[in-house]
């Protein structure tokens, strides 16, 4: 009989196991746009200056949006808003790389991309009034909001299976944070997009922090662009605070995408404001990092390339700033206008047909409404909308 | 001491971590700052970073190292940072949590807790308002526990982490912070899977749970009516005692849950009721609940919750058949 008696085993002999560790692995950040202004005349795209302008307004335009919804939302206008202040590059770089015809799947911080992806911005501020029907996205692109971190991934990977069912020549482009790269879906999402050749850009902004959790507690990993490599499947790593290099990486992985090569790309970047308006940051993070971040402002950075290279004397500042501030103001006059909905809202659109029950249902809460108008007292109006 | 619902969660967590070694809290973000709740506040400072820690964002992970953490002799409390969230990890719940005593023959157990705020009303996203205990208690296996008291939560959820099973403790956060009451210092124990009588009558049993047992007891004041009201506390294990004494007394019984009607727990009461008290009543058994939708966003939340205008309706009607 075998002897089975179990005993610590010694010391394995050495016999040369290869491992393959992350340590043999270099992951450079593209940059174009060093952090003092210098910048690589090869690696600038190739736009005209109204394009480079524009990008400048667009980073203006995501920290007016910011700074203004974090606002009304204090004064109990807005819901739950999660600002994208220090990673406006990341947002306008990656939103100014995609086609019309791409269809962006949101997180919460890309009001900018959202924007110039064609949402209006009366519906993504009654979007963050809790307004069902700004979620229909009227004329753009655009997926629902992905609020429950990483869910969207794999149903980026069927939309652009699809695409390239379709042969569309467009991509799928889902945003995420950092916190999305340790969830379940993530990973079975890009596994299946790299398996399929879909046309799929995946766009990890990490911005250091998942609500309290700093990057070196979501995972063992040093990097989330290595993370690619498992999943045959292309990574990027880029300076999130360069637009110009958001810009370049996203536009290559797009063409790497409608190529049939799915890429993760990887913005290193900070989130400067709290996690959303119910979050607290100073409970979790020194003053001397956000300092450190500061200095590395995207916007800071661009202005000494537009400077640099003779551009910033053509962009009116002034005139910008005031302009992304009337558009806002604009913006909450219209979401004041927006008609207050009646019950029936709360049943729409659950299937094409309503059932029976549910049809019994509303009616029966119409005739308690209209038996019982102290109903009304306990129905607090949310923020107006 | 004078606590809310968190307070006396928090509190509880910090009795039985004391109590008992074995016991870990862990999940997004509750050790470094205390959750976004604070329903963990401190306790990491108390017992360490080895026994309290933040996870990565894995619901999956969390539930499932839970079951293979209790397998090996601890005692985990894992925390899913809202219930909406939960459904991912439902897998591991049913797949590995709740059958592995069954099983294994008894071999291996999973003492462990989930706990998680759960609920509308709170002006929060979506995914972060839904009910969906009936979903759980249809488990079997699982325990689902719902306290709606402060005095509940901290004694029922030391009975949680004692329990020798796995359960889920769904928090109704719409009531952390709005109620105070008196609870005891130290450690006490609530059963699980034994309602409470809130209030006791002859002329009709109101049966609810969670944030609606508020509403409920509003309405019946409202009504002056003479009400047994029970507050059911347990989904899973059900005390059907309670509840059929309680009806085949009164003869009348309307229930209330915030969940969506079909298939919500509020059915199961009915056919509990149906297959043993039949004969004792004297009206239909009347249900308040939420509508068979999605939780609306913020800005029409509070119709979807049923307010005690609904409930007294509903009373009304039962009471006058
Ligand atoms: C599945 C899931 N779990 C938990 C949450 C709660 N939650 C909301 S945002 C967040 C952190 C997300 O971090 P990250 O993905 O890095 O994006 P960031 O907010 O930093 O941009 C958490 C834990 C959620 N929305 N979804």
């Amino acid at each position: 009989m075998v002897n089975r008696q179990r005993s610590t085993p010694a010391e394995p002999t050495d016999v040369s196991v290869d491992r393959l560790s992350q340590d043999e692995l270099d992951v450079d950040t593209y940059r174009v746009v060093e952090p003092d202004g210098s910048y690589d005349p090869e690696a600038t795209p190739d736009l005209d200056d109204e394009s480079f302008r524009d990008l400048y307004r667009w980073m203006v335009l995501q920290r007016t949006f910011d700074d203004r919804a974090t606002k009304l939302q204090r004064r109990g206008r807005l819901g739950t808003y999660p600002s994208g202040r220090g990673q406006e590059a990341s947002i306008v770089g990656a939103g100014f790389a995609l086609a019309d015809q791409d269809w962006i799947f949101p997180y919460g911080r890309e009001t900018a991309a959202l924007l110039m992806h064609g949402l209006s911005m009366r519906d993504l501020l009654l979007y963050w009034r809790g307004v069902e029907d700004a979620s229909r996205m009227e004329g753009a692109n655009i997926f629902g909001l992905a609020i429950s971190i990483g869910s969207h991934i794999p149903v980026v990977a069927g939309k652009a299976w699809g695409m390239k069912l379709a042969d569309e020549g467009s991509v799928a482009f889902a945003n995420l944070g950092d916190g999305a790269t340790s969830t379940g879906a993530f990973h079975e999402g890009i596994n299946f997009a790299g398996v399929l050749g879909a046309p799929a850009v995946l766009f990890c902004q990490n911005n250091q922090y998942a609500i309290t959790l700093p990057f070196d507690g979501q995972t063992n990993a040093d990097t989330v662009a290595q993370k690619a490599l498992a999943y045959g499947i292309d990574g990027i790593r880029v300076d999130g605070n360069d637009v110009l290099a958001v810009y370049n990486a996203v536009a290559e992985a797009r063409k790497r995408a409608l190529e049939g090569n799915p890429v993760l790309v990887e913005a290193v970047t900070y989130r400067r404001g709290a996690h959303t308006t119910s979050d607290d940051p100073t409970r979790y993070r020194s003053e001397d990092e956000v300092e450190e971040w500061k200095e590395r402002d995207p916007l800071e950075r661009y202005q000494t390339f537009l400077e640099e290279t003779g551009r910033w004397d053509a962009i009116d500042e002034e005139a910008i700033r005031e302009e992304v501030d009337e558009e806002f103001s604009a913006a909450v006059d219209a979401a004041d206008e927006f008609a207050e909905r009646g019950v029936e809202e709360m049943f729409a659109y659950l299937y094409e047909e309503m059932p029976p029950e549910l049809e019994r249902q509303q009616a029966a809460f119409e005739q308690v409404l209209e038996e019982r108008p102290e109903m009304y007292e306990y129905i607090e109006q949310r923020p107006k909308g | 001491m004078n606590a809310t619902i968190i307070q006396a969660v928090n509190d509880a967590l910090h009795e039985e971590m004391g109590n008992d070694e074995r016991t870990l809290v862990f999940g997004q973000d509750v050790a470094e700052s205390g959750g976004v709740f604070r329903a963990t506040e401190g306790l990491q400072d108390e017992f360490g970073e080895e026994r309290v820690l933040d996870t990565p964002l894995s619901e999956i992970a969390i539930v499932g190292s839970a079951i293979g953490l209790a397998t090996h002799g601890y005692r985990p409390i894992a925390e899913i940072q809202f219930s909406g969230f939960l459904p991912p990890a439902f897998d591991q719940l049913v797949t590995n949590a709740s059958r592995i005593r069954w099983r294994t023959r008894g071999e291996l157990t999973a003492p462990m807790v989930v706990r998680t705020p759960y609920g509308a009303g709170v002006r929060a996203l979506e995914h972060h308002s839904e009910s969906l205990e009936a979903v759980y208690g249809h488990v079997p296996g699982l325990k689902v526990a719902i306290p709606s008291t402060p005095h509940d939560a901290k004694g029922m959820l030391i009975s949680a982490i004692r329990d020798p099973d796995p359960v889920l403790f769904m928090e109704p956060k719409h009531v952390y912070r709005s109620l105070r009451e008196e609870i005891p210092e130290g450690t006490y124990t609530e059963p699980l899977g034994k309602a409470a009588v809130r209030q006791e009558g002859d002329d009709l049993t109101v049966i609810s749970w969670g944030a609606m047992m508020h509403n409920t007891l509003e309405a019946v004041e409202n009504l002056g009516v003479d009400a047994d009201v029970i507050d059911l506390r347990s989904i899973s294990p059900l005390d059907r005692e309670t509840i059929l004494e309680s009806v085949k007394n009164t003869g009348r019984c309307v229930i209330v849950h915030e969940a969506a009607k079909t298939g919500g727990f509020g059915a199961e009461l009915m056919a509990t009721i149906n297959d043993e008290a039949l004969m004792y009543l004297k009206a239909p058994i009347n249900r308040v609940t939420g509508f068979d939708v999605p939780v609306p966003l913020l800005s029409m939340e509070d119709y979807y919750i049923p307010h005690p205008p609904r409930i007294e309706t509903a009373i009304e009607e039962t009471l006058e058949y």
